[in-house]
């Protein structure tokens, strides 16, 4: 049995009113965490006790559940509920979720985040408080009417029951009065055992709406006199506006002017998430879309070439200098750079043991180097706001990962304090980490402001391409050297990254190896770059799982047995004290999937199997693709993917994840490259861009979890990094080449 | 500018554009009917797809002066309360991720059973390839398609 309070210092995370016309609400913080304790008490941020989130129980027995998290496709607004009805104990066909139309006077947007796959491991303890709350209060409601002890009221589907005197009713019959009932210091969580919701397959709570065409995304939003705003931005990185013609966009059809605006002023201290590419841009804003599109194409400007400069910018760490390089750049040229910085000293992120002892009295040793492109988001909805900006309030509405992130930036640019700014979340086409870097609201807001009139900035395919936040470029080489028995004794990693470096020191194989070394370095550039699902660990994983398949093949073992090994080791012995996963976890997930992908029973020549494991995100994933040459081009019959991200919520939205992730991951290590030229980017829409397609995809993908009692961790980003390693691997057996460049074929050869 | 006079869902509407504006923002514009998705403008993604004359068609890349009286079916047209055989099949395996592309997915996966009531895996392939879903649901896309099938 778990108690859990329901405040900290007397500071309460739940609030109880009486509902207008009968019932009861509960608001509560979607965000509070109630692990108490003197360390954390002190440091619990504000945000979570601002009420954000309510249960509504009506008389009618309707509960209705207000889902404040921003909803990009990994299903949150559905399991988060879900957690809440669990504690509740009602039946889940008599829940409404609601995603909240954003009210700022009850709802705080900061701190608000999709990304990370946090929401469900963030949000876990508080939504079961606040579901076993409002169960309790109901409770302790029907005790005072039957006048009998609460220890004796029972509850089942929404029903409270009093055994011995027979009496019982509906939620909604007690409703009313549990909103006078003083919300209780603590309450008492389900086990595990008890569950009935979780852990059942729900279907998405926005499907019908979503099959329909109803509008629920940014670029769907609409207002009465609205007009439409587009930008034109420097064609390359490293360059700016010199100077621009106008006239001629101007006067064409339904344009109502055309501007050029700057995002940020030059005294603003910029957070880390208020980065933007080209800070000064042409804007065109007129009636229709199409009228301008049309005036876009006639504007004529000229661009020069910036030098450098430095940025403060004030993030997680503190401020921070940022040295952004004048010029222009290009891949070929980056290549260049990164041999010969990957060749110097770098920075050591951790040693163990002797690792130059151990490479140079090693019996063999493999060393191996991966390199990886940037990458754009390409979520299908691109890139839009709404914004409605007068001189005493904002109203802006649109897709984004994180509003609580670009709030002060807002407030600043367009000079009115945060309460009168209201920030409305709408369901987003794809985020992929690149909508957390919300500059274009910014954007909209300003140009609302300056026309006078309510917005809608909408960028083509094309801005959203060439304006990109993008995954940076990598390279990592790998060392590993074998004893005489073929025991792995030393292992190196050293990357980098332009601009940013992938390694992760504390990760598998750190621990598992006695002579251990991580390095790391990077390039400075002018190309911005950001979050892309699971960040680095995108690269890594990839790398780190096909090199560790070329050991095992130079130790002449059997690759899933190999990892087995060093998960033993790690397990049982492990070498450093901060090694940052748990290896009976990780070795639990190859188990699985070495037993339900049939790994030691393939005996089909013409299957060519590749595996790999990765943990990020709190979640282990472990993967066999199988592979077939069909015609000269490699086929993807089969994915088996084993996770173990404690319990799991609702198991076919997390199964539609891990289904979409793998797609994903196929798709980029296919085909997924943004290269520049003299800065400019050398794609701009699907028609060069490639994005994995309906027949290319696996053909089927069977996704096992491990079953436990343990917290839920997040699913949206760790079933996407191995994939690259299974998939190389698998390649590897079919082609006897190994592939270490992404993307491992070009834009213009299909899979079969 | 020009009027013309377009049977969308059933229903006569008249609009006064310039003759090249693609029927996409047409729809969504001076429609008000947004469930036809914009994603790339150059045929090359599928969230666009609407019918014309029971045809998939990318809007994108339609000028509204080529619809002549040919009759328009969008998304929001397909059936009465989203119970389309597709759009039961869509729910039943909780096809939608972020949900963008869907719209484009459900109108081309509609006019390929018409023209095809059994497809084979290889033809709801070779059909649906022009429809790009970033969040990867393929696989869901596929199954329910064939159970669409199964129910009609
Ligand atoms: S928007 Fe028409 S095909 Fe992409
Ligand atoms: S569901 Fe997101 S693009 Fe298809």
């Amino acid at each position: 049995m778990t108690l859990i309070k329901t405040s900290i210092n007397r500071r309460s995370f739940l609030k109880s009113s009486a509902l207008a016309g009968g019932g009861f609400v509960l608001s509560f913080s979607w965000l509070a965490s109630c692990k108490s304790g003197t360390k954390e008490t002190l440091t619990i941020p504000d945000e979570w006790f601002k009420l954000n989130g309510y249960i509504k129980i009506g008389e009618n027995g309707v509960v209705t559940i207000m889902a404040p998290n921003p909803e990009f496709g990994q299903n949150v607004i559905t399991s988060m509920p879900m957690i809440i009805a669990e504690e509740l104990d009602v039946d889940w066909k008599n829940v409404i979720v609601e995603q909240a139309p954003f009210d700022p006077e009850i709802y705080t947007r900061t701190g608000q985040f999709t990304g990370g796959s946090a929401g469900i491991r963030s949000g876990w303890p508080g939504l079961r408080m606040a579901g076993a709350t409002a169960r309790r209060m109901l409770q302790e409601a029907a005790a005072l009417a039957w006048s009998v002890p609460v220890s004796e009221i029972t509850t089942q589907a929404g029903v409270l029951s009093h055994k011995s005197s027979g009496k019982s009713a509906g939620y909604g019959e007690m409703a009313s009065a549990a909103a006078g009932i003083e919300v209780p210091e603590e309450v008492k969580l389900k086990d595990v055992k008890d569950f009935k919701i979780i852990s059942t397959s729900q279907k998405n709570v926005e499907g019908k709406k979503i099959v329909t065409g109803k509008p629920l995304f940014g670029l769907d939003y609409k207002k009465e006199g609205m007009l439409i705003a587009m930008i034109v931005h420097p064609p390359a990185f490293g360059m700016k506006l010199k100077s621009v013609d106008v006239s001629v966009a101007k006067a064409m059809p339904g344009i109502k002017d055309v501007f050029t605006i700057e995002t940020y002023k030059d005294d603003y201290e910029q957070q880390g998430f208020d980065l933007t590419t080209f800070n000064e841009l042409i804007v065109v804003v007129g009636n229709t879309t199409w009228e301008v599109m049309n005036a876009k194409k006639a504007i004529r400007a000229e661009w020069e070439v910036f030098p450098s400069y430095t940025v403060t910018k004030r993030g997680w760490r503190g401020p921070e200098t940022v040295h952004i390089p004048g010029g222009l750049e290009s891949t070929s040229n980056h290549r260049r750079e990164i041999e010969e910085r990957a060749a110097k000293p770098a920075n050591i992120l951790r040693k163990d043991g002797d690792p130059e002892s151990a490479f140079k009295n090693a019996a063999k040793v493999v060393e191996r180097t991966y390199t990886a492109p940037f990458l754009a988001h390409n979520c299908m909805e691109p890139i839009n706001f709404f914004a409605h900006v007068t001189a005493d309030k904002a109203e802006v509405a649109g897709p984004l990962q994180a509003p609580g992130f670009i709030e002060s930036a807002l407030s600043a640019r367009i000079g009115l304090p945060k309460e009168k700014i209201d920030i409305q979340l709408t369901r987003m086409g794809g985020g992929f980490g690149l909508r957390a870097y919300c500059h274009y609201l910014v954007e909209a807001a300003v140009i609302s402001q300056k026309v006078n009139a309510p917005v809608k900035l909408m960028y083509t395919r094309e801005d959203d391409m060439t304006f990109g936040i993008y995954r940076p470029s990598y390279s990592v080489t790998y060392k590993a050297a074998l004893d005489n028995d073929n025991n792995l004794v030393g292992f190196q990693v050293k990357g980098g990254g332009v601009p940013e470096s992938p390694v992760f020191a504390n990760r598998f194989p750190a621990g598992a190896v006695d002579n251990y070394l991580a390095e790391s370095w990077e390039l400075e550039s002018n190309i911005t770059i950001g979050a892309f699902r699971a960040p680095r660990s995108n690269f890594i994983a990839g790398a780190e799982q096909s090199f560790l398949d070329e050991v095992a093949e130079a130790a002449g073992k059997d690759p899933i047995e190999f990892r087995l090994g060093l998960l033993d080791r790690a397990k049982n012995n492990p070498v450093g004290e901060r090694n940052d996963y748990d290896a009976a976890r990780y070795a639990g997930v190859l188990e699985l999937v070495r037993e339900k992908s049939g790994w030691n029973g393939n005996s089909n020549p013409g299957v060519h199997r590749g595996v790999s494991a990765y943990f990020c995100h709190a979640t282990y994933v472990a993967q066999v693709l199988d592979l077939v040459m069909e015609n000269g081009k490699p086929k993807i019959p089969r994915v088996s993917c084993a996770i173990d991200c404690g319990i799991v919520i609702n198991p076919d939205a997390a199964t539609n994840m891990a289904e979409g992730a793998i797609v994903d991951g196929v798709g980029n290590a296919m085909f997924g490259e943004m290269s520049f030229n003299n800065g400019v980017p050398s794609k701009t829409n699907f028609d060069k861009y490639r994005i994995i397609r309906q027949s290319e995809a696996p053909k089927s993908i069977d996704v096992h979890f491990v079953e436990n009692e343990i917290d839920p961790t997040g699913m949206g980003e760790p079933p996407f990094p191995p994939i690259f390693g299974a998939l190389a691997n698998a390649l590897y057996k079919a082609t006897g080449k190994r592939y270490y460049n992404q993307p491992f074929f070009g834009e213009s050869i299909n899979l079969g | 500018m020009a009027i013309f006079n377009l049977k969308v869902n059933g229903k006569q509407h008249q609009v006064d554009v310039d003759p090249t504006t693609p029927l996409l923002w047409v729809l969504r514009d001076h429609l008000d009917l947004t469930g036809t998705k914009y994603g790339c403008g150059i045929a090359m993604c599928g969230a666009c797809t609407v019918h014309v004359n029971g045809m998939a068609m990318r809007s994108c890349q339609t000028a509204v002066a080529s619809i002549g009286n040919q009759a328009v079916t969008t998304i929001e047209g397909l059936s009465e309360d989203g119970d389309h055989p597709v759009q039961r099949a869509w729910l039943q395996h909780d096809v939608p991720q972020c949900g963008y592309c869907q719209s484009g997915q459900i109108m081309n996966a509609v006019a390929l059973l018409n023209a095809n009531p059994n497809p084979t895996d290889e033809q709801i392939e070779a059909a649906m390839d022009g429809n790009i879903c970033r969040c990867g649901t393929y696989l869901r896309i596929k199954k329910a398609i064939k159970s669409a099938a199964a129910y009609t």
